[in-house]
């Protein structure tokens, strides 16, 4: 975290002293600063728009790319790996990731590798393959690559992981604007929106929203309850389930 | 339609959850069982995280369990001193439980050893059921009579020290004996989410040699109060017990027994067991299968 924090701190006066005072910056947005998951979450698609702002309000001969990276909180992971050992699947190899986000969906106006050149990718994680996963591990490099494969395929395929090159719409090279599919498995906690105007490779301008994705309603006193509260949370699962065998047992009686 | 279950945190189709619970409710009260045996495996199939699948599996069964153990009571057919004694067993096995359950996933080896619990246990039960019942059929049949039973009970429960009399059961036996085997189906409880009556009923006949008239009574007795020890424990230590998943099986299967009871009454014993023999092969073999296959997913992800 405190990486990007820098990284966008110092944007500013990285372009400040590229172009002094014609520095573009962005005004970014989004449909939903607050995802409510509930009964019927079944997932959401997240429009993020803003506005390009030139200094002198006209965009550039040459049109700039933009990239909108979002992002979930970010979590230790192990992975495990089967393998088949005297007949049966079981784990094997393990390997523990300092920070997985836990969803990252990234969109660009352009495929990323037309935009920008591979160093600024890495630096800026523009794309699923440049996620810093921070592995604690010390064995060899095509070690990590294969758990890290191991674990992009396995979130890509769940929908955690998205990658939409060519996706971000930019009007008269002003606005632009995006839909994400946010997926109905994601965590709660706090996401953030992350724009990127890149101009001939260059990222010029970025901006972040945040977005706040919890539960709510009954759903979010559940959790709550099984979180804070375990042992009444269990005597009323307890209770419920006697109830309704109870009520079942009355109702077949009579009928 | 969809419904989002808190604790799992993934949307569910409410029908086919209903509907599996109504399954399991229709199979536990034709033959008797607690059906925990086929949550547990469905759900994960379903997608459902094994923890959670476990623990409110564990709650379904209570609910499924409550109307049988009422029926019992009313007909004084529970040895009540033998069923506090199994209880007391299976309380200590779901602590145990909880214990090797977050052993097993600080190593990552929790489906493999819940899968091959699965297996051994259906595999054994079922086919053990198969044959039992087989013979039943053939003896049905040809009208042979029954061999009488060689001995009471088995002779290491008759070698532990202290003895107490159960009246109902007409055992006159150490309690050590029906309280390790309490405790056995309490770790089960705990790991796999199944009451174990499928265990207990066998147990119960073969090694202690209990009345067959208290038997099933008695083991739904246990079921009942550990499967709610199971959930309390899962509530304090893996806080995996879904609320809503367990509202949605129980909504299911409370129907689905008051059913599956009306079936059985016309039915003869003899064949209802045949087809629980079976039932429960095909879950075993099919879980057996899947250990060898090569598994969808070689990679899995735990947070920690």
């Amino acid at each position: 975290m405190p990486a990007r924090a820098l990284r966008l701190a110092c944007l500013p006066a990285f372009a400040l002293m590229l172009g002094g005072a014609s520095a573009p910056h962005l005004v970014p947005d989004v449909s939903q600063r607050q995802i409510d998951i509930q009964y019927s979450f079944k997932g959401a698609e997240l429009l993020l728009f803003g506005a390009i702002a030139y200094p002198d309000g006209r965009p550039p001969d040459k049109p700039a790319d933009i990239v909108v990276v979002l992002k979930g909180p970010e979590r230790p992971i192990r992975i495990r790996e089967k393998q088949k050992v005297a007949g049966i699947w079981v784990n094997a190899d393990s390997m523990q990731f300092q920070s997985v986000p836990s969803f990252y969906a990234i969109a660009s106006s352009r495929p990323i590798e037309q935009i920008t050149d591979e160093r600024t990718t890495a630096i800026y994680e523009l794309s699923i393959t440049n996620i810093q996963l921070s592995p604690t591990s010390f064995s060899d490099t095509a070690e990590i690559a294969r758990f890290e494969r191991g674990l992009i395929d396995l979130q890509q395929r769940e929908g955690l992981f998205v990658q939409r090159p060519g996706t971000v719409e930019i009007t008269d090279g002003l606005l632009y604007r995006v839909r994400l599919p946010l997926s109905a498995r994601v965590v709660v906690g706090d996401y953030t929106a992350e724009t990127f105007l890149i101009q001939d490779g260059r990222v010029v301008a970025a901006a972040v929203r945040d977005i706040q994705v919890r539960k709510s309603g009954f759903e979010r006193f559940v959790a709550l309850a099984a979180e804070r509260w375990p042992l009444p949370y269990g005597l009323a699962a307890t209770a419920m389930a006697v109830l309704m065998g109870l009520l079942a047992g009355w109702v077949g009686r009579r009928v | 339609m969809d419904l989002y279950l808190p604790i799992a945190n993934l949307p569910v189709n409410t029908v086919f959850i209903i509907g599996l619970g109504g399954l399991v409710g229709l199979l536990s009260g034709m033959f008797g069982v607690g059906g925990g045996f086929l949550t547990t495996p469905l759900l994960i199939l379903y997608g459902i995280p094994p923890t959670v699948a476990a623990a409110s599996a564990a709650t379904q069964v209570t609910g499924t369990s409550v109307s049988g153990v009422i029926s019992h009571l009313s007909r004084n057919t529970i040895d009540v001193r033998m069923g506090v004694v199994m209880v007391v067993g299976g309380t200590i096995g779901a602590v145990i439980g909880a214990g090797l359950f977050s052993l097993l996933q600080s190593i990552g080896q929790m489906d493999t050893v819940i899968s091959l619990l699965y297996v051994l246990m259906l595999g054994s039960i079922g086919a053990m059921m198969a044959w039992e019942s087989g013979q039943a059929l053939i003896r049905m049949k040809t009208g042979a009579r029954p061999p009488a039973r060689k001995r009471r009970h088995h002779p290491l429960v008759a070698s532990l020290p202290m003895r107490w009399r159960f009246y109902k059961s007409g055992l006159y036996i150490s309690p050590l004996a029906p309280l390790l085997l309490g405790m056995v189906t309490g770790i089960m409880t705990m790991l796999l989410g199944v009451g174990g009556g499928f265990i207990l009923v066998p147990a119960m006949l073969y090694l202690l040699g209990m009345t067959t008239q208290v038997v099933v009574g008695t083991s739904l007795f246990q079921v009942l109060f550990v499967t709610m020890a199971a959930t309390l424990v899962h509530s304090l230590t893996t806080k995996a017990v879904d609320f809503v998943l367990a509202l949605l099986l129980l909504i299911g299967s409370v129907t689905g027994a008051q059913i599956g009871t009306r079936i059985s009454r016309r039915m003869q014993p003899e064949y209802l067991r045949v087809i629980l023999a079976a039932i429960v092969l095909v879950v075993a073999i099919r879980m057996a299968l899947g250990l060898g296959w090569r598994p969808d997913e070689i990679y899995t992800l735990e947070v920690r």
